[in-house]
């Protein structure tokens, strides 16, 4: 039988090993799987490449991960925001890595990479210093510029609904990466705020299908970020 | 006899609602962060325009009550937003078809240097000891069928905006469509830049002065 609920935080993130890719879902808060950070930050793997859209804020969840120097290098396409410190004082002492990526190109790259395209081109970018070095090509007269896809070991994801199968709903903009994340990772981990039984989700509305998805882990009431940060918290409690 | 201050130029509302008033009805939109935000609030009666925000909402409404706000639902400035009825969420690489993919009709987007052939720098300085981040800006500017740019004329000191060339890394090259500042609406053509209306107490004289970049009336 497959059921992909596991019972603990703790059980879910155990194999992410030293130097793995590891996308992380979220867009500002929403969708930031917040509990498996702090999991992740107990587990104490390191020399993490981190794939996300922002670097977190305040010194919970994402930005936590970063303080606690687990991070080398971040794939992102806006790493400053309210409340984030951690990340943009580590950048300016030379203390961790940023390859700085143009959002909608951030998101095709891990569309692809979970696809299984290696590489494809886009307008974005072309004619700035975010597209130097890379190949560039015409397309019908117009300049494009060749991206590649990226794939991680594992993603962390947070959504609404999960059953034992791994089939995912998302609540509002919390969706943003989880979906493509999902599909890119060797192994997604996914926070659900309700596991539900098999065919409690209508196949019709089902965002993720459950084969993208390895361990499901039921965080029945996740933190929001901004309280913890507006109660100025600090990961490890 | 104190003499009367004359005022000059537009207001950033006054800036905001000549936008307003150039985006058609039906239009699919999207609005970036600060003062293109600004341009919801003067949509002229009778016309409908849907918002596309980046982080996956198309048909955003309307800023909560207090008390109402949703953490998890948000614009691309991580702002609480609501939803129109007739709403959808979807995830970023759907979103970013709509934009780079030519669905979006407007994007109206700040600038921080725009040039005579409609270059724009809006996402950084270039400064050393900058941390560097541009979002969405470069597929928008990409990908959307019409590009408005709302800005300051000057720079905080002075200094013109609206170049032969911009100093600063580009956005995207010869993206700009019209730019909206507070002396004047300009559009972006092939021959240049050319003035479709001046602010209140402007002349054209004075807004060349103001203006790195040739401009044509």
């Amino acid at each position: 039988m497959i059921n992909k609920t596991v019972q603990s935080l703790a059980e879910a993130v155990k194999d992410i090993h030293d130097g793995a890719t590891v996308m992380i879902s979220g867009f500002g808060e929403a969708g930031s799987p917040i509990e498996l950070i702090h999991a992740l930050i107990d587990q104490g793997a390191k020399d993490l490449t981190v794939v996300s859209n922002n670097t977190g804020s305040g010194n919970v969840g994402l930005a936590a991960l970063i303080e606690q120097r687990r991070v080398k290098k971040m794939i992102c396409s806006f790493p400053r925001t309210t409340n984030s410190t951690v990340f943009p004082e580590l950048y300016t002492a030379g203390e961790i890595e940023l390859e700085l990526v143009p959002q909608g190109t951030l998101a095709e790259r891990i569309r692809a990479g979970g696809a299984g395209i290696p590489a494809f081109y886009t307008p974005a970018s072309v004619n700035t210093p975010l597209a130097e070095g890379k190949e560039c090509r015409l397309f019908e007269g117009i300049e494009y510029v060749m991206e590649k896809g990226i794939k991680a070991d594992f993603s962390l994801v947070k959504c609404e609904l999960a059953d034992r199968y791994g089939n995912l709903t998302y609540h509002a903009t919390a969706r943003n990466f989880g979906p493509i994340m999902c599909t890119a990772a060797k192994t997604s981990i996914v926070q659900v705020r309700k596991i539900v039984e098999a065919g409690a989700i209508d196949p019709e509305i089902v965002v993720t299908p459950g084969i993208f998805v390895n361990h499901i882990i039921e965080v029945s009431h996740p933190a929001n970020e901004s309280d913890l940060v507006a109660q100025k918290f600090t990961y490890p409690w | 006899m104190v003499e009367k201050q004359v005022n000059i130029g537009w207001s950033k509302t006054e800036m905001a609602q000549n936008v307003a008033m150039d985006i058609p009805d039906g239009s699919y939109v999207n609005l970036g962060i600060g003062m293109p935000e600004m341009v919801a609030d003067f949509v002229p009666e009778g016309r409908e325009l849907i918002y596309q925000t980046e982080n996956g909402l198309l048909g955003m409404g309307a800023v909560p009550m207090s008390g109402q706000e949703d953490p998890e639902l948000i614009n691309a400035g991580k702002k609480p937003v609501t939803t129109i009825p007739g709403a959808c969420f979807f995830h970023h690489a759907d979103s970013f078809t709509m934009i780079r993919g030519g669905h979006i009709d407007v994007c109206v987007l700040g600038a921080m240097q725009i040039s005579k052939n409609g270059d724009l720098a809006n996402w950084s300085t270039g400064a050393a000891n900058a941390i560097p981040a541009v979002g969405g800006a470069m597929d928008l500017v990409a990908g959307v069928k019409k590009i408005l740019v709302i800005t300051r004329h000057n720079t905080k000191d002075g200094k013109p905006k609206i170049l032969n060339q911009c100093s600063y890394p580009l956005t995207g090259k010869g993206v700009v469509d019209t730019i909206y500042t507070n002396l004047a609406i300009i559009d972006v053509k092939e021959e240049g830049l050319f003035v479709r209306k001046l602010g209140p107490n402007v002349d054209f004289e004075y807004l060349q002065e103001h203006t790195e970049a040739k401009l044509f009336q």
